[in-house]
């Protein structure tokens, strides 16, 4: 262990952030001993929507399911084995397979059986995603399933035509949801909901931001623990609550010089998901004073970000910063079409040159030493493009290391090849 | 009378680089057949699908994550290898992310005049899907003709239409014979005459087409037609699969590949907006499985073409870690058996191992022959 600069302390919001996490799933799993509606869909699912159902509408995001899953290896391999027994292959996306290995086993990673949903309600940008619930619907017995492609492209070329294709099918989705679930739909707490989601997604761009500072106050993987509130409930108060004093804690962090690695010398990102089951990696760098402090994956997954005056990246203005008062319905929906298709991790998609260009961006902003890009075998969506990625840090001369592993299946993950390969880079970077 | 289509498919570089050379137009490669022809057509350029050698590589390695499918990274090695050199532009047609990739790479590394990305949408099941397209293709359309220097007219886009369509019917009526009790023509013949279809000049294909059409009523084959199997899947030209499986004593009467029906299989139906109608099109065609949801309307279609050529099995094939197609395999295999098709799966590589595969088609194939023994 190298020699401590800074002060250091857990974070005091932790154990609420905790609490907050387990009662999501349960409120999912238990929505129906109280009358209420669950629903199943992709973490970056339009998920303000169905919140004009009523207050008591929970849902569960495959995504976070899926790493939750991966946390359990014993239960994540029987879920590994209880899909590729129905014919589907090794090398789909590893949350896809952990969740829905576990509705074919009807087993709930947090206890009982699998809560089946009552309809699904995703969005479709990656291969897999509209597949997915496809798939889950079947399992299932067939429970009704909605899916509004986003695949509309760069930011820059979402002009208002394809903001109507979105919105267009955001508004059919509202009469599907009132006629499967025999509700009324509630446009207040659709407006509600927006203002939430927009408010909780800038917030975590703003804690994100704070992480420049030197010595970083967050690690990246305790953001892991953090950033998952915006992608199992982003629209709902109280994460927008928790979002607060987790950016007022984190300020107070920044003011104090509180670092979240009392021996950080070096600053790196990573990027994609990383392989849940192995997070003991970044202990490891630790021990040698490298941070990380971030990644494009953690900062904007579900971070909503613009470009300031200045030049550089900080929090999107909400637009109730922004003074718009959203009246009805399609107005509502408009607003949220703009605020999610600009979300960063929706740009890769489309242009390698663009992951790359906000990728050194981080790299100058966050005065980062180096990157660890993670070939992640789980993820074809966030690890599309990611070889060119390494080109260019490559031509940037910034070191780079690139390891191979799976987010969800520790089959494809080999502990001490990565410790080796980082061994090299811990050279690299001057540290060992 | 197939040599034709083989020859152009074996020497595409050869056939491009002399129309080139001999008419002073582009050749635009594209990479996936959501591309609208038509409109690429009307601007006089030559539409060429890119697509492998199957050959061993190792200069994508950089660029593309081995996760990704050989496919995808056998057509970027075209690219770096500088088989393409002579292309005036590339697009894409957005389909799945794999192919994307090569796209990304190749505009990054292989200088070009022009290149596109189109946002063809995945939602092709809702209403909102055919506006939106008709919009992609306006903006496309205005793209192309600030390339070419010149305005496309109606009477253009008609052309482009008229010679695409007419590519489709000429090809669907050759499948027709297909379906007889002994096919005049074979799987892998079939499979050349699509191909180059994606690489030459629609006109010139079409002429060949009908030349075909005149000799094939009277055309017999000096083999046995064997057991009648259909073939499904992954983007496919493994010419060397498909004459191994046809001299085991069968033969592929028809495909649902995007090489073969689901690239031709559906007509531009005319309206007085061109664009719609072009859009309607590609909306309405057998969709890739990437694009079909919620509902799986490929299956039916798949179903309703087993039955109409008589199918006795199903080769399902799929390129390796090709997600979309990987998603669709198990409820497509279903779908087939309780129909009483048996099927057979094996994935593809860049290149197949041969011997391997005869050993398992075969062991496939005697199947078939088992109820005749009791
Ligand atoms: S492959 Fe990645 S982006 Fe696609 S659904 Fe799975 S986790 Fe999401
Ligand atoms: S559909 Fe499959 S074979 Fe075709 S490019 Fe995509 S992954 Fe590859």
């Amino acid at each position: 262990m190298t020699e401590m600069k800074y002060q250091t302390k857990p974070l005091d919001i932790w154990n609420e952030g905790k609490a907050l996490r387990q009662q999501y799933y349960e409120n999912y799993a238990k929505a129906h001993e109280k009358g209420g509606i669950r629903w199943a869909g992709g973490a970056w699912a339009y998920s303000a929507v169905p919140a004009g159902l009523g207050d008591d509408v929970w849902s569960l995001t495959g995504e976070p399911y899926g790493a939750s899953v991966a946390f359990n290896k014993e239960f994540a391999a029987r879920c590994q084995e209880a899909i590729e027994a129905k014919g589907f292959a090794r090398d789909l996306c590893a949350y896809l397979r952990n969740y829905l290995g576990s509705v074919v086993l009807d087993e709930y990673v947090f206890g009982g059986k699998f809560p089946k949903p009552d309809f699904m309600w995703t969005t479709h940008i990656c291969c897999s995603h509209a597949k997915w619930y496809q798939i889950a619907s079947d399992l299932e017995g067939g429970v009704p399933y909605f899916c509004i492609d986003v695949s509309t492209g760069l930011i820059e070329d979402f002009n208002e035509r394809r903001r109507e294709y979105v919105v267009n099918q955001l508004l059919d989705g509202i009469d599907w949801l009132e006629q499967t679930t025999g509700r009324d739909y509630d446009d207040q707490k659709l407006i509600q909901a927006v203002y939430n989601e927009c408010e909780a997604t800038s917030l975590w761009a703003e804690i994100c931001a704070l992480n420049r500072t030197i010595p970083a106050p967050l690690d990246e993987k305790t953001m892991y623990s953090l950033y998952v509130f915006g992608t199992i409930i982003k629209h709902r108060p109280e994460i927008v609550d928790f979002y607060r004093k987790l950016r007022d804690e984190v300020q107070e962090r920044v003011d104090n010089k509180i670092a979240a690695v009392g021996n950080e010398q070096r600053r790196v990102i990573t990027d994609t998901q990383p392989p849940w089951g192995f997070l003991e990696i970044f202990r490891y760098l630790e021990t040698f004073g490298v941070v990380s402090v971030g990644s494009l994956y953690t900062f904007s997954l579900i971070g909503a970000w613009e470009v300031k005056d200045d030049g550089t990246w900080g929090p999107r203005t909400t637009p109730q910063e922004q003074g718009i008062d959203i009246t009805t319905r399609k107005q509502a929906l408009e607003v949220l079409a703009d605020w999610t298709h600009a979300r960063p991790e929706w740009q890769h998609f489309y242009s390698a040159q663009k992951k790359s260009d906000m990728m050194l961006r981080i790299v100058r902003e966050w005065k980062v030493d180096g990157v660890m890009l993670h070939y992640n075998r789980g993820c074809e969506g966030l690890s599309l493009n990611i070889a060119e990625n390494r080109l260019a840090f490559k031509d940037a001369g910034i070191p780079v290391l690139p390891f191979e592993g799976n987010m969800g299946d520790e089959r494809e993950f080999d502990l001490e090849r990565t410790k080796k390969a980082v061994d090299s880079f811990l050279e690299l970077l001057g540290v060992k | 009378m197939f040599d034709k289509f083989k020859e152009w498919y074996e020497n595409r570089h050869d056939y491009a680089q002399a129309w080139k050379k001999q008419t002073g137009g582009k050749v635009l490669g594209y990479f996936c057949t959501y591309v609208p022809e038509e409109l690429l057509i009307a601007a006089d350029i030559l539409p060429l699908r890119i697509l492998g050698s199957h050959e061993a590589q190792d200069v994508t390695e950089p660029h593309i994550f081995g996760m990704f499918c050989p496919f995808c990274r056998d057509c970027l090695a075209q690219g770096l290898k500088g088989r393409f050199d002579y292309l005036n532009g590339i697009m894409i047609s957005q389909s799945c992310l794999h192919i994307r990739q090569t796209y990304n790479s190749w505009v990054k590394h292989i200088p070009q005049e022009f290149s596109y990305y189109m946002y063809m949408p995945h939602g092709v099941q809702t209403p909102h899907a055919y506006p939106y397209l008709r919009g992609e293709l306006e903006v496309f359309k205005k793209a192309l003709e600030k390339w070419i220097g010149r305005s496309i007219s109606d009477k253009d886009i008609d052309r482009g239409i008229e010679v695409m369509n007419k590519n489709r019917q000429l090809m669907k009526q050759v499948y027709e014979f297909r379906k007889q009790d002994n096919p005049p023509l074979t799987g892998l013949e079939a499979m050349y005459m699509v191909v180059s279809s994606q690489m030459v000049e629609k006109e010139e294909h079409n002429q060949a087409l009908e030349a075909v059409l005149k000799e094939l009523p009277n055309r017999k084959l000096d083999r046995n037609t064997g057991t009648r199997l259909m073939i499904i899947g992954s983007e496919d030209d493994d010419t060397e699969f498909v004459e191994m499986v046809e001299s085991l004593d069968s033969t592929l009467v028809v495909d649902e590949h995007c090489t073969g029906t689901r690239y031709f299989w559906n007509e531009v139906e005319p309206q007085k907006d061109r664009l719609a109608a072009i859009a309607a099109r590609y909306i309405d065609r057998p969709p890739c499985p990437s694009k079909d949801w919620p509902e799986r309307k490929r299956f039916p279609h798949i179903l309703q073409l087993a039955k109409d050529y008589n199918v006795e099995g199903a080769l399902v094939i799929q390129q390796k870690f090709c997600d979309p197609h990987e998603l669709d395999m198990p409820a497509l295999r279903q779908m087939l058996e309780e129909n009483g098709i048996p099927t057979y799966f094996l994935e593809f590589d860049v290149t197949v191992p041969i011997g391997q595969f005869k050993t398992r088609v075969e062991a496939f194939l005697e199947t078939f022959a088992l109820p005749d023994l009791f």
